[in-house]
């Protein structure tokens, strides 16, 4: 069982009480973007075995979406944290370092 | 090696069981073939096979991290049926369907096709509009289904509550020639004929890397060493996304985890695979009296094998009211395993970015049905380069916007 913090509220739930919305940091493209461009932002996914970021709305709560570091291996959850940003806050990055030696953040594209 | 019969029983009988040869060689990987296969589930060994069979290419590896068929083989619930929408899906299924038919005697191994017949429940007016128009289009495609009444599904089903207090049943789309076979006899019959033409099957072969030079695929790195090859097939279902990593490029594509269980064993009452996609439940009866059980699959990226808990309750919760006789049933075991799943919920069998490389995948909740046409019409596209049963499949569709849209006709339980 999933159990995530929404970072607005502060309410701890489990996953039912959230709903998964994908792959988090993603650059969009729109009209005026290359084939390529639209098509690799649309459908092509990092789908990673390991450290992951995603969106996540709080359902059933303040319905707000938030971003969450987790491990699509063992589940963890690193930490989350708000939707306004373009990259995780560091102590989420020091944290899955400290976890993960040789882990790098990347500019997601 | 020696073919089973009746005759083979009484030979055998006669050393009292004990000359019986390994059904699958387990040799040391050599330093090149002319083609690799990752991933020795169904669809890699099937792939294999038909390579062999249908177009003479014997030198072949077929590499697997784990054991043989212990992925999303051994993981489903073994259903068999091809009443698909879309042409180019119902091509696929059905010609998957046919080939097993004669598959126990193909491949010389009882698969134990028990073709019993699949019937997927209507519970909506939606329901009732869709499976009415699939039936039309099965009748187009040479595909055998038809719409049938609710006192029909009663007599095919005695256990069934038509009545249910929110979804009443209004009828049932019937394929009375899908059906059940046994997962496990599929990947091991597969396996004994691609090792009885001179293939290698080697278990405990993890690809760590791919190699490639100048845009083509030179070999793999495993952890039992390097292996060069002239192509290259990845048949990893849920690690597609990360067997295309190691080889450069991204799959629209994402794993996570669908779920099954099955209950104890009781004395035999249903004789038909039933699918209710409204309550989203799917349940059949295996030939030991275990009422196998399909779940839902989990909302977020995830390779565990294991899957949240709720879609268990929600799933037991729509049969407790489909079928009430099963309430005090005791559930026996419970597993995951991790689907690919694609945008458009059909499969990729196509050429990849790398010229001698080749992907088969996205096969998401329904692949075990697939797995000898999937094998088929791969083995077709990675010998010759094109294949009709799999054009359509392939990944530059999504860029082109030619989804073929399957999830309307096949919901989530497949």
């Amino acid at each position: 069982m999933l159990i995530l913090e929404c970072p607005y509220c502060g309410v701890k739930g489990e996953e039912t009480e959230f709903a998964g919305g994908g792959e988090a940091h993603l650059k969009r493209f729109g009209p005026g973007s290359s084939d390529d461009e639209f098509h690799g932002y649309l459908f092509s996914k990092v789908n990673p075995k390991g450290v992951h970021f995603e969106r996540w709305r709080h359902a059933h709560g303040c319905g707000k979406w938030f971003h969450a570091a987790r491990d699509t291996i063992t589940l963890e959850v690193y930490g989350t944290y708000p939707a306004q940003t373009t990259e995780p806050p560091k102590d989420i990055k020091d944290k899955i370092s400290a976890k993960r030696p040789g882990w790098s953040w990347r500019e997601f594209a | 090696m020696k073919r089973y019969s009746a005759f083979a029983i009484a030979r055998e009988a006669l050393s009292y069981h004990m000359g019986w040869e390994k059904a699958w060689h387990s040799p040391e990987p050599r330093k090149r073939y002319d083609a690799i296969i990752i991933g020795a589930g169904g669809h890699g060994l099937a792939t294999a096979y038909y390579l062999g069979k249908n177009h003479g290419i014997k030198n072949i590896a077929i590499l697997e991290k784990g054991w043989l068929g212990g992925g999303n083989t051994g993981r489903n619930t073994t259903i068999i049926r091809s009443n698909y929408l879309q042409d180019s899906s119902a091509a696929m299924y059905e010609k998957s369907r046919s080939l097993y038919e004669t598959l126990s005697q193909d491949l010389n191994y009882n698969v134990m096709f028990s073709p019993r017949g699949v019937i997927m429940l209507a519970q909506t007016e939606h329901e009732v509009r869709g499976y009415k128009r699939t039936a039309q289009a099965n009748a187009l495609q040479g595909v055998q289904t038809e719409f049938i009444t609710p006192e029909r599904v009663r007599e095919i089903v005695p256990i069934i509550n038509l009545e249910g207090p929110r979804y009443p049943v209004l009828g049932g789309l019937w394929q009375a020639r899908g059906g059940t076979a046994r997962h496990d006899a599929v990947a091991w019959g597969f396996a004994r004929a691609c090792s009885a033409m001179g293939m290698d099957v080697i278990q405990k072969c993890e690809v760590t890397g791919v190699r490639t030079e100048n845009g083509k695929v030179k070999g793999v790195s495993t952890n039992r060493g390097d292996i060069d090859c002239d192509k290259l097939g990845i048949v990893v279902a849920g690690h597609s996304g990360h067997v295309a990593d190691m080889a450069g490029f991204r799959l629209p594509i994402e794993s996570v985890a669908l779920q099954a269980l099955v209950s104890e064993p009781i004395k035999p009452c249903m004789d038909v695979v039933v699918m209710a996609n409204t309550v989203h439940g799917y349940m059949s009866q295996s030939d030991k009296g275990e009422m196998v059980i399909g779940g839902g699959a989990d909302n977020y990226n995830n390779y565990t094998q294991r899957g949240s808990f709720h879609h268990i309750e929600e799933t037991v919760r729509a049969l407790c009211e489909t079928f009430p006789m099963i309430q005090r049933l005791k559930m026996l075991r419970q597993w995951g395993g991790i689907v690919d799943m694609t945008g458009d919920r059909s499969p990729i069998l196509s050429k990849t970015p790398l010229e001698n490389c080749f992907i088969n995948c996205g096969w998401g909740t329904g692949g075990f049905k697939a797995t000898p046409g999937s094998g088929w019409g791969f083995a077709e596209l990675m010998a010759t380069g094109y294949s009709p049963l799999t054009d359509e499949f392939s990944l530059d569709r999504f860029k082109e916007g030619r989804f073929i849209d399957e999830s309307v006709a096949a919901g989530v339980a497949h």
